[in-house]
């Protein structure tokens, strides 16, 4: 019991978030990428059970080609490496170099996107419309568009989101303050290198 | 604060690295396409399952929140049986269709 109960006074105790001791918001994260993931898991079932009954869906890797798309993904997997070295720095105390891989990893997503950019502009320019394609079914380039264009936005907002982290490291004056707010960037980013491996085994190698 | 324990980076990046250059090399090799599919998936959940234990940490965290973040793996993979009569169902229409379609044009 505290000085201030003792006294009467009204005290509210912080709650312990029950899952994750350390921050409710580590909690808030995994809750809403477990809905984020049903998103992603709802698009590549439904891409699934279209190609599964299609009868003329093109094969992937001839159409799209997988050497750019091999690069992406393993520039995604670096860039999983420095999310979790700039987390290991922080809690060595050193917070510029934690904020140096936070900007390597900020980077390594950016040039994925345009990447991304890049491939998308070269199958448009080849025939691969969201309504329709040279190679058979139509419906394949409509999922083809959504599903990357999906993860494409979620890269899009994690550069973002790891600018801002970089802002928050600077702000907070020890390093230690801001390892909950890092760890919490990296599940989003972790997530988005996840999704984009299975995005990557059944949009491009399937 | 207390002290964070780090499993060792590198050596999933490796592990995850070896595992890409596997799927490239496995989609070529000269087996059937359903043994490659089935490889294919086998080592997709298997990099993910890297990710989320040693990157996100999972593995360090309770019981609990592994079954937050597994739930979706399970109502997705639910979701494409779910699916499937209703694709099945459009494929066979169209499949009936041909069939109508060829004899009567043949008449002409």
């Amino acid at each position: 019991m505290t000085a201030a109960t003792a006294h009467g006074a009204a005290v509210v105790e912080p709650a312990e978030s029950p899952l994750t001791p350390e921050s409710w918001g580590k909690l808030g994260m995994w809750i809403f990428l477990a809905g984020d993931a049903v998103g992603f898991g709802t698009l590549l079932a439904g891409y699934g059970a279209m190609r599964a009954t299609s009868a003329d869906w093109p094969n992937p890797y001839e159409v799209l080609g997988i050497n750019l798309t091999a690069i992406m993904t393993f520039l995604l997997i670096c860039s999983s490496v420095t999310m979790v070295k700039a987390l290991e720095w922080l809690s060595r105390d050193d917070r510029n170099r934690a904020k140096m891989f936070l900007l390597l990893t900020a980077i390594g997503g950016a040039i994925f996107v345009s990447l991304q950019a890049y491939e998308w502009t070269h199958l448009i320019h080849r025939g691969l419309h969201i309504n329709g394609n040279p190679w058979g079914a139509s419906l394949f380039g409509t999922s083809f568009f959504l599903v990357t264009g999906f993860h494409g936005l979620h890269v899009t907002a994690g550069v973002i989101y790891l600018l801002a982290t970089i802002g928050v490291v600077s702000r907070r004056p020890r390093a230690m303050d801001s390892y909950n707010f890092v760890e919490i960037t990296g599940l989003y980013w972790h997530f988005v290198d996840l999704v984009w491996i299975m995005v990557f085994t059944f949009m491009y190698l399937l | 604060m207390a002290e964070h324990k780090h499993p060792n980076y590198m050596a999933i990046f490796y592990y995850l690295a070896i595992l890409t250059a596997i799927e490239l090399a496995v989609i070529f090799l000269p087996i059937p396409k359903v043994i490659i599919a089935v490889l294919l998936c086998v080592f997709a959940v298997w990099k993910a399952a890297l990710v989320a234990m040693y990157f996100m940490h999972l593995k360090l965290e309770t019981r609990t929140l592994g079954l937050i973040a597994v739930t979706p793996l399970v109502i997705a993979t639910l979701l494409v049986f779910v699916l499937l009569p209703d694709g099945l169902a459009v494929a066979k229409k169209t499949s009936d269709e041909k069939k109508l379609a060829a004899p009567a044009a043949a008449k002409h």
